[in-house]
């Protein structure tokens, strides 16, 4: 117990993230399953307006932070060192950090769910309730008096300290820790993605840092940044989350892209149709994800030149993601397909995405825009996007790399009752919401006329949600009784590509007896070009020195924690000793003796 | 693990380079006090504080001397900070004017 | 420290760098994010507060070129002690780090007799956007400096204490290039918050 408390070790880390992640993920689908239980007839009265508020923010923000970003973060830090054939991370130290201030940082969060009486609040929960992009003045202590957007913007802060994290530490791991031979263009495409992903990271958090800050002072000591009582403007909140918020989607979409193009070369036999251009298309992702942002904005009187620029960077997005899209559909084309269940999820993605894709296209135009902002059409976009795009990739990547990480294969046979029952599950759930948000729906809404015609779409809808959790569940079983079986998975269960195939699975705590000399782009396989790689030796030549554990980074990652608490409770030598905590902790983590 | 690249900055030099940010600060000063500068006196400024953040940034922190790459990690995030305060400022105020027609 | 220098420098990088000194440029480009969004709220901002008092009336030019001046000074002396701790004369290094910390302490003075003056003459945080955005802008730099005094005095201390030599020289060149770059910022904020008003 105490080795998993102050590992360093990548593997252990990656699948902290994964346990930690996926329990989120499962409250996160609790809080959807209850906001349709309510929506499934007009005039339901489950639950009140205030807690559906709750329900819908905790949703959206506990599905983002604290599941998607956190389920891909479990594979950049098991498969990436062993992608490129490192023993580690650049940081171990720094990567432990990360995750200890991530659960600490969701644990936080979630506690304002009974945190009421502690504020002598009227009801037992305190979550947040203002949208997980909490726009201001909504967000003001005027309209939002309780600890609610207190817990949210606290919160925030301390798992963007997470995210900047393991960006710095991937960013190195990936340019600065590869083996002799690993040039860039012979980089996995998941790494790629993951690279580029950290870049976004590092980049756009600090501007939600700088948002969440402004309104933290709003709120605790009566600045008026987003109040126009004292001359501030609302709208500078939206440009200031939104500028975060665009890159944010990437930096959840493009893991699980690189994932779909490791998944489908291997199971179609086939190299991986134009690497480079996929490779360069994310690139381009990445820097026209920072030009699009206001088209969040469309309806809040930017003015034509805005409305217009932004439409059109929008619509030019379009473009390599469309690349990327033809070049899976050319990896497919004329290969030796087997249809495993990650294969299947990733086809899955594929067509999710074209999908979710479509309706983002038309939201590119502002005067359609217009008419589907804040209704039901862009959940039906955001949810073929995240859950038919980066949710059905990281399950892909979840069947693909269980073995790896565990030494066990999940059940294909399982895996496939998964696989359709969460397709069919996901269009009934997801579908008719074009058509009830074209309709008028608006989102976020508790409860709904009979008059307004959407009732059977919500029926519909909510039938697809429920079907969703069970396939969950299905999932979930698969998962837990890999532990009885026993650790028996072979080093390349599907015959992969690359290097993380070419070591036992689970890997030895030193990934690989020698580090590999790399040659090509697909080490294992035997191509036209080249034949594969010679197998590794079975032991180490010598004795290889692995860094022990240690407690500092999860020490210092309880400082945030406790500064947030006091910050809450306005008591300041609770903030304070909170830091101290953590100055404490990093004065020990600098001073400690650590051997890579 | 070397890379203090090829040329290496003198003492003589951080002290040269030192004289020209105190000299470029004074003029900054005076410019700002000279009436008859006024009309220019927010490109001059903008321009001589970008020459001082250039000095410091290509002497002080190496960067000229350094792998390259260290400059991509910092021009480009750097860039796109410059970015986010121009779109800022034309977002919140270009537009204003060009509606008015002032 | 000096155990984690002697391990970086034996491992083979693929860039052929430094992954501490690649991971605080990275680190530095984030910064330009943070600042740069710190900055457009207060370009954003100006002209736009409600009531006085304004930056005209209160900023003080010559106080704020001799904190510039300092500042500018203590980058100097920071780069004088990676030089020496470089070359291996420690002498030099302990003296030069003492120094730049003293100068960044000079600064934070100044800064303290600056926003007290303020809040005198009637500027608080919550009294206008001025005050808003320039106490967070201004105290957020303030913030990162102190910092820097503090890392600065840490490693004079190992200084003394012999621990810190040619050897794990790297640190000192990351320390370096963090307080550099809070000049750096500084220059930014000087000329766009005090000179073009």
């Amino acid at each position: 117990m105490k080795s998993w408390l102050t590992t360093t070790d990548h593997k252990r880390i990656g699948l902290l993230y994964f346990w930690t992640a996926f329990a989120f993920f499962l409250i996160g689908g609790l809080e959807a399953l209850i906001i349709r239980a309510q929506l499934v007839r007009p005039e339901g009265i489950g639950v009140s307006a205030e807690t559906f508020n709750q329900l819908f923010t905790m949703h959206g923000t506990t599905m983002v932070f604290l599941a998607l970003m956190p389920l891909s973060a479990a594979f950049f830090n098991f498969i990436i060192p062993l992608q490129i054939g490192a023993r580690d991370v650049a940081f171990p130290r720094l990567n432990a950090f990360s995750y200890w201030v991530f659960l600490l940082g969701g644990l936080f969060l979630n506690a304002s769910f009974v945190a009421g009486p502690l504020f002598g609040a009227g009801q037992l929960s305190v979550a947040p309730d203002a949208g997980w992009f909490g726009y201001a003045n909504l967000t003001s202590r005027q309209f939002s008096p309780g600890p609610n957007v207190d817990f949210w913007l606290l919160g925030l802060q301390i798992l963007g300290i997470a995210s900047l994290a393991a960006g710095f530490n991937f960013v190195v791991t990936i340019l600065n820790m590869r083996a002799p031979g690993m040039r860039m263009l012979r980089l996995p495409p998941f790494t790629w993605m993951t690279l580029i992903t950290q870049f976004l990271v590092i980049t756009a958090f600090p501007v939600i840092t700088v948002a969440l800050v402004l309104l933290m002072f709003d709120r605790f000591f009566g600045t008026h940044f987003f109040l126009p009582s004292g001359g501030g403007d609302p709208i500078l909140w939206q440009h200031l989350f939104w500028m975060f918020g665009h890159p944010e989607v990437y930096i959840l979409i493009l893991p699980a892209m690189g994932i779909v193009s490791e998944v489908l070369p291997t199971f179609s036999r086939k190299p991986l149709f134009g690497y480079t251009v996929v490779v360069y298309s994310g690139v381009v992702i990445a820097f026209l994800g920072w030009s699009v942002w206001a088209h969040h904005m469309f309806a809040s009187g930017l003015g034509p030149i805005a409305d217009s620029v932004f439409a059109g960077t929008t619509m030019l997005i379009a473009i390599p993601t469309g690349v990327k899209i033809f070049n899976w559909i050319g990896t497919l084309w004329g290969g030796q397909i087997r249809f495993t269940t990650a294969l299947l999820f990733a086809v899955g993605f594929i067509a999710m995405f074209i999908i979710g894709g479509l309706s983002g296209v038309t939201h590119a135009s502002a005067p359609t825009d217009l008419q589907q902002t804040d209704t039901y059409y862009v959940v039906a976009h955001i949810h073929y996007v995240l859950f038919g795009g980066t949710i059905l990739g990281l399950f892909a990547g979840m069947y693909y790399w269980w073995p790896k990480m565990t030494g066990r294969l999940l059940s294909e046979r399982l895996g496939k009752v998964h696989f359709w029952l969460t397709l069919i599950g996901m269009n009934l759930a997801f579908f008719p919401m074009h058509l009830s948000g074209l309709l008028g729906m608006p989102r976020r809404i508790y409860t709904y006329s009979p008059d307004l015609g959407v009732a059977g779409f919500n029926l519909v809808s909510t039938i697809g949600a429920f079907l969703v959790g069970i396939a969950t569940l299905v999932f979930f079983w698969n998962l837990l009784r890999t532990r009885w079986q026993p650790v028996n998975a072979p080093a390349n269960p599907w015959n992969g590509a690359t290097l993380e195939w070419a070591i036992p699975s689970p890997p030895p705590v030193y990934n690989f007896t020698v580090i590999p000399t790399v040659a090509n782009r697909l080490p294992l396989w035997q191509t036209e070009r080249h034949g594969p790689m010679a197998p590794l030796p079975e032991r180490p030549p010598a004795p290889i020195h692995v860094p022990g554990g240690s407690w500092w980074p999860m020490i210092t990652a309880v400082g945030l924690p406790i500064m947030a608490v006091g910050a809450l409770s306005h008591f300041l030598p609770v903030v304070l000793a909170g830091a101290v905590v953590a100055i404490v902790g990093i004065y020990g983590w600098a001073f400690e003796p650590f051997e890579m | 693990m070397s890379e203090q690249g090829q040329a290496h900055a003198t003492t003589g030099t951080y002290l040269r380079i030192a004289a020209i940010l105190v000299m470029i600060t004074l003029i900054e000063v005076g410019v700002f006090y000279v009436p008859a500068f006024q009309a220019v006196l927010v490109p001059v400024l903008l321009v001589l504080s970008a020459v001082k953040f250039t000095l410091v940034v290509m002497f002080y922190m190496h960067l000229k001397f350094d792998n390259k790459f260290f400059a991509f990690l910092f021009g480009g995030p750097l860039l796109l900070g410059l970015a986010v305060v121009v779109s800022l400022l034309f977002i919140f105020y270009g537009t204003v004017r060009l509606r008015t027609g002032s | 420290m000096a155990h984690d220098t002697h391990a970086a420098t034996h491992h083979h990088t693929s860039m052929g760098l430094d992954s501490r000194k690649m991971a605080f440029w990275a680190f530095i480009g984030s910064e330009c994010l943070l600042f740069g969004s710190l900055i457009s709220t207060y370009l954003v901002y100006k002209g736009r507060s409600l009531v006085g008092p304004y930056p005209h009336e209160i900023l003080n030019i010559p106080f704020t070129s001799f904190s510039t001046f300092d500042l500018l000074m203590s980058s100097l002396a920071m780069v004088l002690a990676l030089a020496a701790v470089q070359r291996g004369d420690m002498k030099q290094g302990k003296l030069w780090l003492l120094v730049t910390a003293l100068l960044g302490l000079v600064f934070l003075g100044g800064q303290f007799w600056e926003f007290s003056h303020f809040v005198h003459e009637g500027l608080g945080l919550t009294t206008n956007l001025f005050g808003s955005t320039f106490y967070v802008l201004t105290g957020t730099h303030g913030a990162h400096v102190t910092i820097g005094v503090i890392w600065l005095l840490t490693l004079w201390v190992q200084a003394l204490r012999g621990k810190l030599g040619p050897a794990n020289a790297m640190t000192v060149e990351i320390t370096g290039l963090y307080w550099h770059f809070v000049d750096v910022v500084w220059i930014v904020i000087f000329t766009v918050v005090y000179l073009i008003q």
